[in-house]
This record gives C-alpha cells, sequence and structure tokens, in this order.
C-alpha cells in the first residue's frame, strides 16, 4: 500500500515546498520587504557594506592624528603583486641618539590590489586594515593610486607593556 | 468589432484583386501577424520569468531598461541578432541549420489553434485537439535535430533525453487531454469552449477533471522542458544540452520557442479545463474585447503555477524522470479515464 501512500506524501510535501516559496514571492510582490537587491549606484548615500567585507586596505589613525606604522616594510614585501611601496627616511632621535626610521609615503595601488589581506596578516604592529569602501569608481587610473598615511601624521608613542 | 474590423479588410482587399488572390493575401498577413504575436510574445515571457524570479528570490529582477525593465527583453534580443552565428566544422550542415526551423514552425501551427478570443482564432478545425497534440509533438523533432547534428556529445546526450522524455510524457498528455475530451464529445476548439458556457470543466468535471488537470500540469510542465524536467538542457551536466552549439539568433529561436510552447501549453489548459475566453459567470459576455483580455488573465495564471515550479522543485534524476511517468501518472491516467467515462454515463457531472 506504500503505492498510494507515496502518491499523497509526495503530493504533500510538494505543496509545502510551494507554499513556502509561494510566501517569498507574493510578500516581495507585494511589498518588496525582504528584497535584498542593493540598487547600486542610486544607493550610495546609504549603501553600508558589512563588516568583514574587504573594499580598500586602509591605515587606522587615531584622533591624534598619530598612526601605527614604524616603516617596517613587511607589507611591501608580502604583497605578492607589489602593490604598496613603502617611502621611509631616517632621523636622529635627540633623547637615545640613535638613527630612527620613519615612514614618508606608504603608497598603496588600489588598481594592482586583489583584496587577499597577505599585508594585513603581516603587519607586525596592525598598523593596517580592511576598508569597507564599495565605491571606487575613477575616470583616471592614476586617482587609484593612494597615500594611506594621512599628511602630517606621526608614529604612536609604544606604550611599553606588551599584549 | 474585431470581426468587423477583419470582415472591412477582407471587402477592402476584394476591391483590390481577384478572390483567390485575397486568399493567399490574408493568409500571408495573417502568417505575419502571428510571427509578431510570437516574437512579443517571447519576449513578454522571458521578461515574465526573470522578474518572477526575482520575487522569488528575494531580488528584483530586470528593472532598469523600461517601466519595470520592460524592454530589457528587447534589449537582450537585439544583442543575440547582432551575434555572429557560429558552428562546428564537424557539424551536420544541413540539419543543423534547418533544426531551430522546426520548433519554431510547430510552435507557429500549434498557435494558430488557440484561440485568444471568440473571434481571433486563425484555424478552427474540427479534430483541433487532436492537431495540437499531434503538432506539438514535431516540435521534439528539431531539439533532437540539434542534438544529433551538433556533434557534440553534451548536445546528443540532451537531444537523446528529450527523445525519452517526449515519448513518456506525450502520453500523460495525451491522456489528460482525453479525459477532457470524453467529457467534452468534441475535438473542435471552439465547440467545447462554447460548451463551458454553462460551467467551466474543471467545475463541471469534478474530481476527475481535477486529478486530470494535475496530471496535465505536471506532464505539460515536462513537455515545455521547463524545471523540474530540464533533464534536456541540464546546465550542471550538460553545459546547455541541445543547444550547446548554438549562437545569436539560431540559439534566441530555441529560447523563444521554448517560452511559447509553455504559453501553448497553459492556453490547452485554459481552453480546457478553466473556459477559453469566457469570463466567470458570463458577468461581461456583451463587452467585445473581454475575450482576448479573459484569455490572456487564464494564461498568465496558468503561466504562472509553471513558474512557481521552476522557482520551487529540483530537477529530476532521469530514472525518478521515468518512474513517476510510467509508474505514478499513467496508471492514474488510466483509472481517471475509466472514472470520468462512468461519471458521464451515468450523468455524475453537473
Ligand atoms: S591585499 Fe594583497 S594585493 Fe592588496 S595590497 Fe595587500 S597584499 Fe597586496
Ligand atoms: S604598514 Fe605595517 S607592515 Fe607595512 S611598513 Fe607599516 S608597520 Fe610595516
Amino acid at each position: 500500500m506504500s503505492y498510494f501512500s507515496d502518491i499523497i506524501n509526495g503530493t504533500k510535501s510538494l505543496l509545502i515546498g510551494m507554499r513556502i516559496t509561494g510566501k517569498y514571492f507574493f510578500v516581495n510582490f507585494l511589498t518588496r520587504k525582504d528584497v535584498i537587491t542593493e540598487q547600486y549606484p542610486d544607493n550610495l548615500e546609504t549603501l553600508n557594506m558589512f563588516d568583514r567585507y574587504r573594499g580598500e586596505v586602509t591605515m587606522y589613525h587615531n584622533e591624534n592624528n598619530e598612526h601605527r606604522c614604524d616603516a617596517c616594510t613587511l607589507c611591501e614585501k608580502a604583497c605578492p603583486n607589489g602593490s604598496i611601496e613603502i617611502i621611509s627616511d631616517k632621523e636622529l632621535n635627540p633623547e637615545t641618539g640613535k638613527n630612527v626610521r620613519y615612514i614618508v609615503k606608504h603608497i598603496y595601488h588600489l588598481e594592482m590590489c586583489t583584496m587577499c589581506g597577505l599585508c594585513i596578516e603581516a603587519c607586525p604592529q596592525d598598523a593596517i586594515q580592511w576598508g569597507q569602501n564599495f565605491h571606487h569608481v575613477q575616470y583616471d587610473r592614476g586617482k587609484l593610486t593612494k597615500v594611506l598615511n594621512k599628511p602630517g601624521s606621526k608614529i604612536m608613542i609604544k606604550t611599553k607593556e606588551k599584549k | 468589432m474585431i470581426l468587423n474590423i477583419f470582415t472591412d479588410i477582407h471587402n477592402l482587399l476584394l476591391g483590390l484583386m481577384s478572390a483567390k488572390a485575397v486568399h493567399i493575401t490574408e493568409l500571408v498577413l495573417i502568417g505575419v501577424a502571428y510571427l509578431g504575436i510570437f516574437a512579443v510574445l517571447g519576449l513578454f515571457l522571458v521578461w515574465l520569468e526573470r522578474r518572477v524570479a526575482g520575487f522569488f528570490q528575494l531580488r528584483l529582477g530586470p528593472n532598469r531598461v523600461g517601466p519595470s525593465g520592460l524592454f530589457q527583453t528587447i534589449a537582450d534580443a537585439l544583442k543575440l541578432v547582432s551575434k555572429e552565428l557560429t558552428g562546428t566544422v564537424k557539424a551536420d550542415k544541413q540539419l543543423y541549420k534547418i533544426a531551430p526551423y522546426f520548433v519554431i514552425t510547430t510552435a507557429l501551427m500549434a498557435m494558430a489553434l488557440i484561440p485568444f478570443s471568440q473571434e481571433i482564432q486563425a484555424f478552427d478545425i474540427n479534430i483541433g485537439v487532436f492537431f495540437l497534440i499531434s503538432v506539438s509533438s514535431i516540435g521534439v523533432l528539431g531539439i533532437f535535430l540539434a542534438g544529433w547534428s551538433s556533434n557534440n556529445k553534451y548536445s546528443l546526450i540532451g537531444g537523446m533525453r528529450t527523445g525519452i522524455q517526449m515519448i513518456s510524457y506525450e502520453l500523460s498528455v495525451g491522456m489528460a487531454v482525453v479525459t477532457m475530451v470524453v467529457l467534452a464529445g468534441t475535438l473542435q476548439i471552439s465547440e467545447i469552449v462554447e460548451l463551458q458556457k454553462s460551467g467551466w470543466f474543471i467545475f463541471t468535471g469534478h474530481i476527475p477533471a481535477i486529478i486530470a488537470f494535475m496530471i496535465f500540469m505536471i506532464a505539460g510542465t515536462a513537455e515545455s522542458n521547463r524545471v523540474p524536467f530540464d533533464l534536456v538542457e541540464a546546465e550542471s551536466e550538460l553545459g546547455a544540452g541541445f543547444h550547446t552549439e548554438y549562437s545569436g539568433m539560431r540559439f534566441a529561436y530555441y529560447f523563444l520557442a521554448e517560452f511559447v510552447n509553455m504559453f501553448i501549453i497553459a492556453s490547452i489548459a485554459v481552453v480546457l479545463f478553466f473556459g477559453g475566453w469566457l469570463s466567470p459567470f458570463g458577468i461581461t459576455d456583451a463587452i467585445p474585447f473581454a475575450g482576448l483580455f479573459w484569455f490572456t488573465v487564464k494564461v498568465i495564471a496558468v503561466i504562472f503555477i509553471f513558474m512557481w515550479f521552476r522557482w520551487t522543485f529540483p530537477r529530476f534524476r532521469i530514472d525518478q524522470l521515468l518512474t513517476l511517468e510510467w509508474k505514478y501518472l499513467l496508471p492514474i491516467n488510466m483509472v481517471n479515464i475509466v472514472l470520468m467515462a462512468l461519471m458521464v454515463w451515468l450523468g455524475l457531472t453537473f
């Protein structure tokens, strides 16, 4: 008798499936409530990407315009595409009397970046991080080359205690 | 009123040339008109499908080109027209080129029988339903030829699967239709619709008619090669199935024909079960264009059910497909015909 119960159960489960998808359809057709489509680029003002989105590499600056980069060039070496160029210089620290390296320009080529994240993993200072900017469109490719350390920024004075 | 327009055109032509020439001109005119309907219908249904699919999947679907994205498919068609017609070197050239036209021609032939309203039906013969079923089974030849002549394994497997599927499900469609013919007592489409003035067949035939309708919907989905019966194309296994090697306009023919076939199946369902162009309870019988309106509404409702199937059910495996047909649909169908015959004989129909 499993023949007939198969037919009835089969029909029943198909109808349950159709009820679920039907609910999706009619709710969205009538109210557009659950529609997840982002109407880019009409929604630039309201477009917020989720936290883990890899939009671009950015450098963290605190409110005193200080960053954590000490120009070690590890990110430059880690990048498989050569998207990062570090320009650094040395200057005499009058307190210790030692030459200290500091960053002049942390140049980041967004146009060559594949968002692999190796630079961010490589950075021992956690100086760089992901930014969630989605809208990178430019008419000139040169505008995609960015300097990550802000003008006039300094390195943070490191706190002594280890984390 | 529509009839008046037709007679006006007829008289105008009669004034211009001899009776025989008028006959031929009218045939050509109607042919061109149906080609137009074919194209517009295909494009509209593709748009509808994409839009409906969007809502099912919590998306919006095409909404940029024209109001609600209505012109999106026209843009797509223009793109396809402008594309190069590629083909394989080892293809059977003649068959390869002819195959799409089989599909188009049969779809057009079947469309000639569809009663869009009381007045608009190109070809109303006394074996209408029979003609429809037989013509729609020729269409499979086009798919089969495409699979064979492409000289490509994927295409060939796709074509073979069509053969299996069509032979099986043709039977179910046919028997579901026969069940309704038993109730109607005629094969002529206009008469079948007239008979439903006292009540649509799905109500007058009640239980066996509802069973026949369900079987018709299942088998009709299989007939038009739609999900969940789209083993012919099965993107994940066969590339694009029988039309893997087709590009440009030839591909577009298959694509449009698939959607027009769905329209034809839906129209047959509407004619047999839901009273064709008749309005519910005869509320708008006096208004001249109402028939066209009601027919369109009903067909789109049935097409929506097909789309609902598509975005709900996963694809069958080939053995499941055959099990469903031969072990379930066919026996139920046979019992159902006998049931219907008994009901008609005992006068249990309304
Ligand atoms: S994310 Fe990858 S590609 Fe981009 S800059 Fe960092 S290491 Fe280079
Ligand atoms: S960003 Fe990090 S890895 Fe790159 S130079 Fe600065 S401290 Fe070194």
